[in-house]
């Protein structure tokens, strides 16, 4: 989209108007998240920038909500719990939708429209309808307010993550290499194993990176299913938002936006692998 | 993929049926079955195996989300409570069509209430009625109460005869529903009489030991007014029911509380005593039932559930205004640059995408408060007076602009894999056609993007009509959502049934979208910032 040399300043104008239009649309989307980082190292009470601050004082910043955040017990047993959590339910999750996601893949399966439907069914049903109705089902059976209600629910959040990045990985997935295997010798595990796991291992990563952050975000479904001693660090955020207790939030958010920047690097560097193998391999 | 089907113990044929010698009859696989047997058997087991592989995901999913949920749907509908609480008052109303109700029907009401008492669930009762008839739960919770002392009967039948007050003899008089006593033919006392055997035995006690509760005395009294079939008359003797002295139960409630000499509380028992009951979806629709029966809206101060609605509509409709207005843009650049510059910038779409919503709503409330960063900013350069600062949270504004923010990559992301596949040469082609930037443009590429407006806005829509965290935390009272009203009645109000009808009508509203969106896009075509 190079402005061509013959360009008309009206179309110079649009050009650069354009452009700014678009870095504006840009600082909207990052400058929220950017700006909380700056004040998460504020050293007074505040959420907003204070004169110190402004001048580059250091007087006016100081690390004192980070001691607080991994210090004081009411934000690192949320951490803790949701460390718990999440893998345990992205571990289901990536095991079984993965299976599934092998088995919808193959080239005739009954009903497929209808089980992908009740499958990704878990993303598209709001979460306040999904949190009740597991709140009144796991009471009932003596799930709610434990970790294992909590695990369950949080799994069957993920999985049509799962599901999705798995199928789209297995679209381009070269079904004569299973042939090969097999005809190589290998039974139907170990080529699944030994051929294909590998080769959709990105998407599979991918779909557990997903699968783990719909369970580490979560707050709704665990602030109805789980009880205090669930409680996790979205819900301590969720509580500290409502209460306004201290920029120690600020600090927790700088604290997770730097673990999505490290799962946005992972799933780029899964990209570009995927690239480079389907660059390679004939399709 | 057809060859697919040929796995199993078939040997390629060389050649297939051109190499068939023409004399040989259907063409055989290597084991000698015909071929097409063959196939279909190998199809079969491909299948098979292809539902193995689902049916445990399945199944996690249908137990642990598609089931509760339905589970939940029921509860809209679910009126039970009504009927199985007050069993001999349901059936007795349905013989008294009087607006007040007559004798017979206080006297079940008499037993109902007192069993309801001793079980303890008078109040659900009466919260139940309230939401029909506001005053049935304190009238219920006064009556449960007080039903105790309504008994005119229990002590004049006591000072009668001792046995009344002796669990063995009662034991002998009722028998069981097996081995029926003498007494087991009357209409109210053998029931009134298991009731509370049974209640004495889940509590511990034995029945034989206990003296059998007052309620069940005055079910007998009740039973004693007509003439008494001989094999009862004769092991009640020397027992004369023609001592006892008689007074209507109905002035007895009437003396607790005259309410329940009023219509009100009956129509509400009347129109609500089957098993299952419209009345969650009418309250969810701000309606109700009139006493005839038919159809009426609720008085103007309870109606909030169908402003709601719309408002929710009307606001993630805006939402998905604004995300097409600045989605559009971004996409479109982001599809023309070269692909280095292009995934260098997506990075700026993608990390809000994968930062928790969590930390982007607070950054929000950050930001956007009185004395947050937007404010301070706007009124350092002077445009903003230091005592006029703008109000941009906990109102409809804050909601939009949080929301907006929030759901902005799943407008983009979609849109930018639809321009990606828009080939450049069309609108050179408009171009060298003699169309302007414009005309090219609107005539030639816009047309070619609407698939990925439509996935997107579907998605976005979707997304937002049920939010519930975003609006709660910076919506305020003008900015929240049906889903905030859900929540409500689920944890602070307790209605869960309006709750799921409110539910239920979301969920409809949110299905038929996502059916419209399988339908346009197809759900296994979702893009992930993959």
């Amino acid at each position: 989209m190079a402005l061509p040399a013959y360009a008309s300043a009206g179309q110079r104008i649009w050009h650069y108007g354009f452009r700014i239009l678009c870095g504006l649309i840009f600082f909207y989307l990052i400058a929220p998240i950017l700006v909380i980082i700056p004040l998460s190292f504020n050293a007074q009470n505040f959420f907003t920038f204070t004169p110190e601050m402004l001048a580059l004082d250091p007087a006016g910043y100081s690390l004192r909500h980070y001691r607080d955040f991994f210090t004081n017990i009411d934000w690192q047993l949320p951490l803790w719990n949701s460390l718990k959590i999440a893998p345990m339910a992205t571990l289901i999750a990536v095991t079984l939708g993965t299976l599934a996601a092998v088995g919808l893949s193959q080239s005739h399966v009954p009903f497929r429209r209808a089980i992908m439907a009740v499958l990704i069914s878990p993303m598209i049903v709001p979460l306040i309808i999904s949190a009740a109705g597991m709140y009144f089902f796991y009471s009932r059976i003596g799930l709610q307010g434990t970790y294992w209600g909590v695990v369950l629910a949080h799994a069957a959040l993920g999985i049509p993550f799962v599901i999705i990045t798995v199928t789209a990985t297995l679209v381009g997935f070269d079904r004569s290499l299973t042939r090969a295997a097999a005809s190589l010798g290998a039974g139907p595990l170990r080529t699944f194993w030994r051929v294909q796991l590998p080769l959709i291992l990105p998407g599979v990563i991918a779909g557990g990176l997903f699968a783990f952050v719909t369970s580490f975000d979560e707050v709704v479904v665990v602030m109805f299913m789980g009880a205090a001693g669930q409680k996790t660090l979205p819900w301590q955020m969720f509580t500290g938002l409502r209460e306004q207790i201290s920029p120690t939030i600020l600090a927790a958010a700088t604290v997770l936006v730097a673990v999505s920047v490290v799962l946005l690097a992972v799933l780029e560097l899964l990209r570009r692998r995927n690239e480079r193998l389907r660059g390679l391999a004939p399709s | 993929m057809a060859d697919a089907t040929l796995t199993g113990p078939i040997p390629p044929a060389p050649g297939g049926a051109a190499a068939r010698p023409p004399e040989a009859g259907p063409m055989l696989a290597a084991d000698g079955t015909p071929l097409r047997l063959s196939l279909q058997r190998s199809l079969r087991r491909q299948k098979l195996r292809a539902l193995l592989l689902i049916a445990p995901l399945l199944l996690f999913v249908l137990v642990t989300f598609v089931f509760p949920i339905g589970d939940m749907l029921m509860r809209s509908v679910d009126n039970r409570i009504v009927p199985e609480t007050l069993p001999r008052t349901v059936e007795a109303l349905a013989a008294d069509p009087s607006p007040v109700p007559g004798e017979p029907v206080f006297e079940a009401l008499l037993l109902d209430l007192a069993i309801a008492e001793e079980r303890k669930v008078h109040t659900r009762l009466g919260t139940r009625l309230n939401y029909e008839w506001a005053g049935a739960s304190s009238l219920f919770r006064a009556a449960g109460r007080e039903v105790g002392r309504f008994d005119h009967y229990a002590d004049q039948m006591r000072a009668l005869d001792p046995r009344m007050g002796d669990g063995a003899a009662w034991a002998a008089w009722m028998g069981t529903p097996d081995a029926p006593g003498p007494l087991r033919g009357l209409a109210r006392s053998p029931a009134a009489y298991d009731e509370w055997a049974a209640l004495t035995a889940a509590a511990g006690r034995d029945p034989l030991d206990r003296a059998p509760a007052d309620w069940v005395l005055t079910a007998l009294a009740l039973d004693l007014r007509g003439p008494l079939p001989p094999e009862a008359a004769s092991a009640l003797a020397p027992f004369d029911p023609a001592a006892l002295e008689r007074a209507p139960i109905r002035d007895i409630f009437l003396e607790q509380d005259r309410k329940w000499g009023e219509p009100g509380i009956w129509n509400a028992i009347r129109l609500y005593s089957g098993p299952f009951t419209p009345g969650y979806y009418l309250a969810a629709l701000d309606r109700q039932l009139s006493p005839e029966g038919g159809i009426v809206l609720r008085p103007a101060t309870e109606r909030i559930h169908v402003f709601l609605f719309v408002r929710t509509l009307v606001m993630s409709l805006v939402i998905t205004g604004f995300c097409i207005l600045l989605g559009y843009p971004v996409a479109y650049l982001l599809a023309s640059l070269p692909a280095r510059t292009a995934n260098l910038l997506m990075i700026l779409v993608l990390l809000p995408f994968w930062t928790s919503l969590l930390v982007r709503t607070s950054a929000w409330k950050v930001l956007l408060q009185q004395q947050g960063v937007i404010n301070d900013i706007l009124v350092w350069a002077g445009i903003v007076a230091d005592n006029a600062r703008l109000v941009m949270i906990n109102n409809q504004a804050g909601t939009i602009i949080a929301m907006t923010h929030i759901l902005l990559p799943f407008m983009i992301l979609p849109l930018y894999s639809v321009m990606k596949g828009i080939p450049p040469s069309y609108v050179r082609a408009a171009r060298s056609l003699g169309a302007n930037d414009w005309t090219a443009f609107w005539r030639v590429y816009f047309p070619q993007s609407v698939p990925g407006i439509g996935a997107g806005s579907i998605l976005v829509f979707i997304l937002a009509i049920g939010y519930y965290i975003t609006p709660e935390l910076v919506g305020g009272t003008s900015g929240v959502f049906i889903s905030n009203r859900i929540a409500y009645h689920i944890s602070t109000s307790l209605n869960w049934g309006l709750a799921a009808a409110l539910g239920a009508l979301l969920l409809v509203f949110v299905l038929i979208l996502y059916w419209t969106y399988d339908r346009l896009v197809g759900i296994d075509n979702v893009k992930l910032g993959g």
